[in-house]
């Protein structure tokens, strides 16, 4: 995919070697020319936040006096200590979102790939629809779903639902706001396009003659769609639960406007330490962790399910 | 129930629509409430009070205005930076070509909070002042890995024959760059562009970090959950939904038009 420089014929000879040579060079040093500025960007917005935030991790001191790098590694250890409950609870909710967003999405997207015939573009356009209101006030429109003495509860109620969530632990009493259940609801919902657009690219290259000769070999439907469909749409898979694991893995927003105070995760820590309590090394600490953990789960699971080419 | 077994794709992926708008449809109705308190979570009443009066609570209208700004400028930086790196990646071969995918691709994969609190160490051990500034550079940073991407797609698919054949009937470079390869990949740098500005428009994680006391939209909402939340946050809501819906049908029927023009 890349233009060489192949001297055409019409170009007229160069008159001098010098020039000829400056303007090899320049062609040459065109892509770095393009980077720069971009690249800048990045490697200074990006790449130093992070040496800065790996410093302020190891330092040691007050607001008053001042922080000092004191090589304190201990405030990792006791960081992760402190609020290893808040860490278990975020992969958590993120994991059980991201396994929802799957169950979920999968059908719609399957729908929208393979059945919708001419209402495709409609469909499409609806998963995107949510997009356009602001997420947060779409946060807050939970509340009033699900709220106490609402409709959904009361469906719950009635079909002995609440019930079961009560003796799992998801859910309190009559109520559905301010537990697990709510928080995980509220994930699975903000994060379900980004699983199901993924899925729905994948799905759509499929070529239709693979199931017709599924079909021809006497596969029934459950057997094509275990044998080639799911196999096929793996790409999908991939790319779709880590767009929808990494961002609920560190999201607070849900937890802070839907849970209480025990179902906070660690973004809300980190956002509290940082903002409020501004304990600087702790809250720089808590972010490295949550940092090596998706990366290490991220780069396991990529292994694992095999595809490189995620972009 | 034989009907149900053979259409169960169809009724499950509908439920899950459902379960996508319904929050939309709840954000709309809510926005002709009068609620009894401060918090708009329960019905009551029907008026058209806050629609009659978007700009009647102090500060939301302003916070609009400025999630707007940062949006505009945000989404043009982005846009420029993003385009040149992808044109680099896809027309050239370098060195550090995998340096530069990585630092592309880091950004998207992961969490947000990570990426806001280490800008924060950043302009905290800059003493650089928190507000517009420092979200504008944030939000830059974050949509360009989301830009590139959208346009690496869209160059990957062109032919670079054409851009030949411009250079052979005597375009300069810059005729060549402006009337032909610009045109080819504008579809993609929309895409882009328009990415951009949503996600800028709408980050709140990042910006709740690096904003001091600047208040953008999603910052409003945010702090409206603990204040009390006006109706005409809903009125809000519901306005840029129907004006984005209008766009994309808009934009569907060009390209309908556009289809059948090219068929005859």
């Amino acid at each position: 995919m890349t233009i060489t420089d192949t001297p055409r014929a019409s170009e007229a000879p160069a008159p001098e070697p010098p020039a000829v040579r400056t303007r090899g060079a320049r062609k040459r040093l065109v892509p770095y020319w393009l980077l720069l500025p971009g690249i800048l960007w990045l490697v200074v917005f990006f790449a130093l936040p992070m040496v800065y935030q790996a410093s302020t991790s190891v330092q040691t001191g007050s607001l008053e006096q001042g922080f000092q790098v004191t090589w304190h590694f201990a405030t990792y250890w006791e960081a992760f200590t402190e609020y290893w409950p808040q860490f278990v609870r975020s992969l958590l909710y993120a994991g059980t979102a991201t396994v929802l967003c799957l169950l979920l999405g999968y059908p719609l997207a399957y729908l929208i790939a393979f059945k919708a015939g001419r209402w495709r573009n409609l469909l499409l356009v609806l998963v995107v629809a949510p997009f356009f209101t602001s997420f947060l006030i779409r946060t807050l429109a939970w509340k009033t779903i699900l709220a106490d003495g609402g409709a959904v509860v009361g469906a719950m109620d009635a079909l002995h639902v609440l019930d079961v969530t009560n003796w799992l632990g998801w859910t309190q009493g009559d109520r559905v706001l301010a537990t697990p259940l709510a928080v995980v609801c509220g994930l699975t919902y903000n994060f379900l396009p980004f699983m199901i657009l993924p899925l729905y690219t994948s799905l759509e290259r499929i070529d239709g003659r693979l199931h017709e000769a599924a079909k021809d070999l006497y596969a029934s439907p459950a057997t094509t769609f275990r044998k080639v469909t799911f196999p096929l749409s793996m790409p999908g898979v991939v790319s779709g639960t880590l767009l929808t694991f990494i961002p609920a893995s560190g999201d607070y927003v849900n937890a802070e406007l839907l849970g209480s105070t025990d179902t906070k995760m660690v973004g809300n820590v980190i956002q509290s330490q940082f903002l409020r309590v501004l304990d600087y090394p702790t809250a720089a600490a808590l972010s490295f962790i949550l940092m090596a953990i998706v990366l290490i789960m991220v780069t396991v699971y990529i292994r694992r399910a095999g595809t490189e080419d995620l972009v | 129930m034989r009907w149900l077994r053979k259409n169960l794709v169809v009724v499950a992926g509908l439920l899950t629509l459902a379960y996508m708008i319904l929050p939309n449809i709840v954000v709309m109705v809510f926005s002709f409430n009068k609620p009894a308190g401060r918090f708009n979570y329960a019905w009551r009443e029907f008026s058209a009070d806050a629609w009659r009066d978007p700009c009647g609570v102090a500060d939301l209208c302003g916070s609009l205005a400025l999630s707007l700004q940062l949006a505009a400028w945000a989404t043009l930086g982005a846009t420029v930076l993003g385009t040149m790196i992808a044109f680099a990646l896809v027309r050239y071969r370098f060195r550090a070509r995998g340096a530069v995918n990585s630092l592309i691709f880091l950004p998207m994969s992961m969490p947000e909070v990570v990426m806001a609190a280490s800008l924060l160490t950043l302009f905290l051990n800059m003493g650089a002042e928190l507000g517009f500034w420092t979200v504008l550079i944030a939000h830059i940073m974050f949509c360009l890995s989301f830009v590139v991407v959208a346009v690496k797609a869209r160059v990957m698919s062109m032919d670079p024959r054409l851009e030949e054949a411009a250079k052979d009937l005597y375009a300069g470079p810059v005729q060549t760059f402006l009337r032909v390869t610009l045109p080819i990949a504008a579809p993609g740098i929309a895409a882009g562009a328009l990415l951009a500005f949503a996600l800028s428009f709408d980050d709140f994680i990042i910006t709740n970090f690096n904003a001091g006391s600047t208040v953008t939209f999603p910052m409003f909402v945010w702090g409206s959950a603990q204040r009390g939340t006006p109706v005409q946050i809903n009125v809000i809501g519901t306005a840029m939904f129907v004006i984005a819906v209008l766009v994309v049908v808009a934009g569907q029927v060009a390209a309908g038009r556009r289809r059948r023009t090219a068929q005859q």
